[in-house]
């Protein structure tokens, strides 16, 4: 399992973390590819996928040979028969915040990508239904991006609002 | 002579703009057959499973063809008592029959995703209190478990001990509270009560505790916010024996009973394969017959010192889901024991002046102490930049807490994985071809919470 999995990790850029196993950084064109060979090597469920917008902190600290983009889409697989958990994270542009859906991998990636959509505003290509899943279907903007104001309600003898 | 004197004035009148306003999700909604894609057809249908070459694993089970005439959609909720909370669905029948199903969520959205960005980590576990209100201690304990995982801070024993102990006691609440309403789903409205009933007594304990009886915010970056209070053994051994003896009462009254049998039997079968597929955990997960419990597998806190059975069900239907329930009720009642003998002695918060405020005492003595805590309270306290992803097991199945941070006082971006979000994908497979009436018990039985779907 151990030489499966690192195996499956070859040539991608990967660091290791609290918690995890191993954190990959793959490119936004092999992610999918990545993912499937991954669950070949026994990761049987896909525990987490979220989405995080960097633009106040470009500077994180990332493995060599992986450009910083604004974005990125964190995904959590489990391995049940090994247990042990890997964690992928790829970067996403602002322009074209476009990546390839894992449905067809993990049935059960849906309602998440579908609230990183939600929230975010990305993308993913071969999702069966993008539709909003937890903001109304009118709503304008992505509430989770960091230049989303988070909005306030007047209250009575409290000081002016500050800059946000 | 009509009551009215004008008769047909009054009939006429005009029913207000806003109460005719009909509310619309849009695409959200369950849209009729012929304009929904067959990829989302088969996934309301409930055809999870995906062969290597894209084809859904039986092809079969999706009459793509039916003309719509046949069928009719028809939609439960938000406001519906038996959807726990405000989960709408909609359903697609033929007679009586389940044909498709989508749930539509958000109704309780309240971002709280976002304000924990504005919180500091010392503030954090009063955001998370809230999501799966069942199981506050839960929320609380994973955001600090990966607070702390950030910090590199370790924990005194007595702390974590106090942590499980808190845990175990919520689990049992929570499964107490779900035996209630599963029951009053199913008809059976003294159930109802009892569950409340013994329920009570872990409400009693916690707000003896914590000062609150939900939303403790006790379980707190660095430790948990209190000692236990003198006397604290005698009350959980109280609950344990109250509960285990009266869990009994509940076999008597449910599980041998023949109507709730019929009801619950082979109702919202579910395979491992699908679970898996759909990352379904929990209970459910577990009555496929796949022993995965995080506390067993991936021990946090101090759960490999504790002698427990994992619980699993054979055919994964709703009877199993019930059984595993109760079951677990039962083992949390072990391990209370083990935790009122095993407790240890010592601080029940980390010493760290940068991370715990001060002992109150020494605030009046020390101008250090002072300044620590008024520093802790109004910036809190730096978490190193990093990023952790921390489960635990809660009632529901693996709650996890996704944190990154950029170095600051405040998370960069804190996300929960609620178990409950990621199991209600698996209610159109579950409702696919039964009874409308079996509806009610097989959300019941998925347990959803909706505060935490909807976060």
């Amino acid at each position: 399992m151990t030489d499966l999995a690192i195996r499956a990790l070859d040539g991608v850029p990967t660091t290791t973390g609290p918690m995890v196993d191993q954190i990959a950084f793959p490119e936004r064109t092999a992610y999918k590819a990545l993912v499937e060979s991954l669950k070949g090597s026994g990761f049987e469920m896909c525990s987490d996928l979220c989405g995080i917008d960097y633009l106040d902190h470009m500077t994180r600290s990332l493995p060599d040979g992986v450009t910083p983009e604004r974005f990125e889409v964190v995904v959590n697989l489990l391995s049940l028969s090994a247990k042990r958990r890997v964690r992928i994270r790829v970067q996403v542009p602002e322009t074209a915040p476009v990546v390839d859906s894992l449905f067809e991998v993990y049935p059960g990636t849906e309602a998440m990508e579908r609230e990183a959509f939600d929230l975010f505003g990305i993308q993913f290509t071969g999702h069966p239904d993008l539709s909003r899943i937890l903001m109304p279907e009118e709503w304008e903007g992505h509430p989770l991006r960091k230049d989303y104001g988070s909005g306030r309600i007047p209250v009575q003898f409290k000081e002016a609002p500050g800059p946000r | 002579m009509s009551a009215y004197e004008n008769e047909d004035e009054v009939r006429s009148v005009e029913r207000p703009a806003w109460s005719t306003k009909e509310t619309s999700e849009g695409s959200q909604e369950l849209r009729r057959r012929t304009d929904t894609p067959s990829d989302e057809l088969g996934r309301e249908s409930g055809a999870v499973l995906q062969m290597p070459d894209g084809r859904v694993l039986d092809p079969s089970q999706i009459d793509v063809d039916r003309p719509d005439d046949e069928t009719m959609i028809i939609n439960m909720g938000p406001q519906h008592p038996s959807t726990h909370g405000v989960l709408r669905l909609m359903l697609e029948l033929d007679g009586e029959v389940v044909l498709r199903t989508k749930p539509v969520i958000g109704y309780l959205h309240t971002g709280m995703e976002k304000t924990a960005e504005e919180l500091t980590y010392v503030q954090g576990s009063t955001n998370v209190t809230r999501m799966d209100y069942l199981s506050q201690m839960h929320n609380e304990a994973v955001f600090s478990l990966a607070t702390e995982a950030l910090l590199g801070v370790d924990i005194p024993d007595r702390a974590t001990w106090i942590r499980t102990l808190m845990l175990e006691l919520n689990r049992m609440g929570s499964h107490l509270m779900w035996m209630a309403t599963n029951g009053m789903d199913l008809g059976s409205t003294s159930m109802m009560i009892y569950g409340f009933r013994e329920r009570e007594m872990v409400m009693s304990f916690f707000e003896k505790t914590t000062g609150l009886r939900f939303n403790n915010n006790y379980i707190r970056p660095g430790g948990v916010a209190a000692d236990l209070p003198d006397g604290w053994e005698d009350d959980v051994l109280v609950i344990c024996d109250t509960v285990l003896e009266r869990s009994y009462e509940y076999d008597d009254l449910l599980t041998g009973q023949p109507i709730f049998r019929e009801r619950t039997e082979a109702v919202g079968g579910l395979t491992a394969e699908e679970a898996l597929a759909l990352s379904v955990t929990g209970p459910l997960l577990r009555s496929t017959g796949v022993p995965w419990d995080l506390r067993r597998t991936m021990p946090y806190l101090a759960y490999d010192k504790l002698d427990f059975d994992v619980i699993v069900g054979t055919y994964g239907d709703n009877f199993d889901r019930y059984s595993i329930r109760l079951n677990e009720i039962r083992e949390s009642a072990k391990m209370l024991r083990q935790l009122v003998e095993g407790m240890p002695s010592g601080d029940y918060r980390v010493q760290d002046a940068k991370v715990t405020p001060p002992p109150r005492a020494r605030i009046d003595s020390s101008m250090e102490a002072l300044i620590h805590h008024f520093k802790i309270f109004t910036e809190g306290f730096k978490v190193p930049e990093g990023e952790v992803y921390c489960a635990i097991e809660s009632p529901r199945g693996e709650l996890g807490c996704y944190l990154a941070s950029d170095g600051g006082a405040k998370p960069y971006r804190m996300h929960i994985r609620g178990p409950s979000f990621v199991n209600l994908q698996v209610l159109p497979l579950l409702l696919r071809g039964g009874l409308l009436s079996d509806a009610v018990a097989v959300i019941s039985s998925v347990d959803p919470v909706m505060g935490e779907v909807d976060r």
